[in-house]
């Protein structure tokens, strides 16, 4: 075993017995739950497996999943940068209380945010009062899946872009003013291609747990099958009609999607670590 | 920095700026508290404190904690055998068991509960063998532990792996030349330089199996007093319209949230104070 390891590392002990806890726990715990939940969706043929994922409810679940993650990505990249910009570049009251306010989607249960932002898109809430007179309606539309899934997809984007504005050299941006450029021309040429690959990072981080999220979603969605119905909810609906084959076929592509964006995103962060 | 920042923005952009990023802030992360507290609140102390002291409320803390202790303990374990394969060892497959590790990560937690239902549920693989043993997984503690294990485990590596891979292993090959014994060398060079930094991931963990809500849910059966945990138990109230008191929960959910997040924040500056004056010694 040791003649494999590199030579620093020689005298270090435990490299069995840590990568066997590591790799049996993963094994027994994610990767054969996660093997069988594939055998099951495939049990009965791939005709099965196509046509449970080929209903018109199912497809229209993955659409409202895949745009609504889709267009929260799209804002959460928006609000992230302008977060991100304004807490690296300037001081001012209060500064530091938004820089860890940014972490509380990651900390606060999806349950609580989900009946938080229901009762605050509601036609009487704080809110969605403010916009009813509009004709604008967010809790238990489309739109309310957007708003749970800026809420939990923001934070992706601000600490994946943080960093690298802060790290960004300031010599960049005084030898584009110093040639004459505009400081919007500063920020289009200089600053937005240095910071592309972490803001990207961020942008593909939201999306990929907008797909999956779950909590904070259920409660202002409305849950109306082939309108505001999210693929996890269909999982569990399915679930509850013991059509266990269905479900796991369901899960099994969305498996497949989380699996693609985590090799993406692992390939976009060693292209923003690179740079 | 702050010259350079005034040179390339206007003079009136930097005001706007922050005036939308605080209301970006206040709209998107501010109004969501403060609303749990206002519902919480709107029927009067007493309302709230009847709420939070109900049986099956209390059920559902007391569940809660059991859940979390049992999952916290597996993810602690891993964490640290994780932690130290991968950034002390170099070995074929070490970048694939690092993707796999971060897998619980992006899959979404209803499937974390799915798996455990086709696995031992009623009609599941292991089914019909737990029911002729008298076993119940699913709808019961074992389902919402397993369950709840599945999405925290990656929480405590995460926090480790950086860390140990940043110090290095110069001072763990100081102490095994000097004579300690692979375990001493842990728990006396290993443990006190990574010591916040698994306190932190410990606390992440936590947070998020007291919190976790899809995973639970498809696990969980709802049944009251029994196998119902504090999100679901917010969940219950909440679609009964029994709001004032699924906010009451929730406040608890949330301070829960806000305390995670201060100690976090304390805990990483120890961490990196403990690293700068590590890495300042001669």
């Amino acid at each position: 075993m040791s003649h494999a390891l590199g030579r620093p590392h020689l005298v270090i002990p435990g490299f069995r017995l840590s990568l066997g806890l590591t790799t049996g726990t993963l094994a027994v715990l994610v990767l054969l739950p996660l093997a069988a939940m594939i055998a099951i969706g495939l049990a009965n043929g791939v005709p099965a497996f196509v046509a449970a994922l080929a209903d018109r409810r199912v497809m229209a679940a993955f659409r409202v999943t895949i745009g609504a993650a889709l267009v929260a990505a799209v804002v959460s990249a928006a609000f992230g940068l302008l977060l991100a910009w304004v807490l690296t570049r300037y001081r001012f009251p209060g500064r530091r209380i938004i820089d860890a306010a940014v972490d509380l989607p990651f900390a606060l249960p999806t349950a609580v945010a989900g009946i938080a932002l229901t009762a605050l898109y509601a036609p009487n809430g704080w809110v969605g009062g403010l916009l009813a007179p509009f004709g604008i309606k967010v809790a238990f539309t489309p739109l309310g899946i957007v708003v749970a899934l800026v809420f939990v997809g923001l934070p992706f984007v601000v600490r994946a872009v943080q960093p690298v504005l802060e790290d960004l050299p300031a010599h960049e941006e005084e030898a584009a003013h110093l040639l004459g450029a505009t400081p919007a021309q500063t920020f289009r040429r200089v600053i937005l291609p240095a910071m592309a690959p972490a803001l990207v990072t961020g942008f593909t981080m939201a999306f990929a747990r907008g797909l999956g999220e779950y909590g904070s979603v259920i409660f202002i969605a409305g849950n109306k099958p082939m309108l505001s119905e999210i693929v996890p909810l269909l999982i569990v609906i399915q679930l509850d009609q013991y059509n266990y084959t269905g479900a796991a076929a369901i899960g099994t592509l969305m498996l497949l999607a989380s699996f693609v964006l985590l090799l993406a995103i692992n390939r976009l962060q060693a292209w923003a670590g690179g740079r | 920095m702050s010259s350079v920042a005034l040179r390339t923005d206007g003079s009136l952009a930097r005001p706007i700026l922050i005036a939308l990023a605080m209301l970006v802030a206040g709209v998107v992360l501010g109004l969501p508290l403060a609303i749990v507290l206002v519902e919480a609140f709107a029927r009067g102390p007493g309302t709230y404190l009847a709420a939070l002291v109900d049986p099956d409320t209390i059920d559902a803390i007391a569940l809660t904690l059991i859940v979390a202790l049992c999952s916290v303990s597996v993810t602690t374990v891993f964490g640290i055998a994780a932690a130290w394969c991968i950034a002390r060892f170099t070995f074929r497959g070490r970048s694939l068991l690092l993707t796999l590790i971060d897998l619980p990560f992006s899959v979404s937690p209803v499937i974390a509960g799915l798996v455990q239902v086709l696995l031992f549920g009623r009609r599941g693989w292991l089914g019909p063998f737990l029911a002729a043993h008298d076993v119940r997984i699913v709808f019961a503690l074992p389902g919402i532990v397993l369950a709840t294990v599945f999405v925290t485990l990656p929480f405590v590596a995460r926090e480790l792996m950086p860390l140990m891979q940043e110090q290095g292993a110069e001072e763990e090959e100081a102490a095994l030349s000097l004579g300690a014994s692979g375990w001493q060398t842990f728990r006396r060079v290993t443990l006190p330089n990574i010591r916040f930094a698994l306190l932190t991931g410990v606390l992440l963990a936590n947070a998020r199996a007291m919190g976790e809500f899809g995973a639970v849910s498809v696990v969980s059966g709802h049944i009251r007093g029994a196998t119902n945990t504090m999100p679901l138990q917010v969940e219950i109230l909440f679609n009964d319209y029994q709001i004032e008191a699924a906010f009451a929960v929730a406040s608890v959910l949330a301070l829960l949230a806000l305390v995670t997040l201060g100690l976090k924040l304390a805990l990483e500056r120890r961490q990196s104070v403990l690293l700068t004056t590590k890495g300042s010694a001669p």
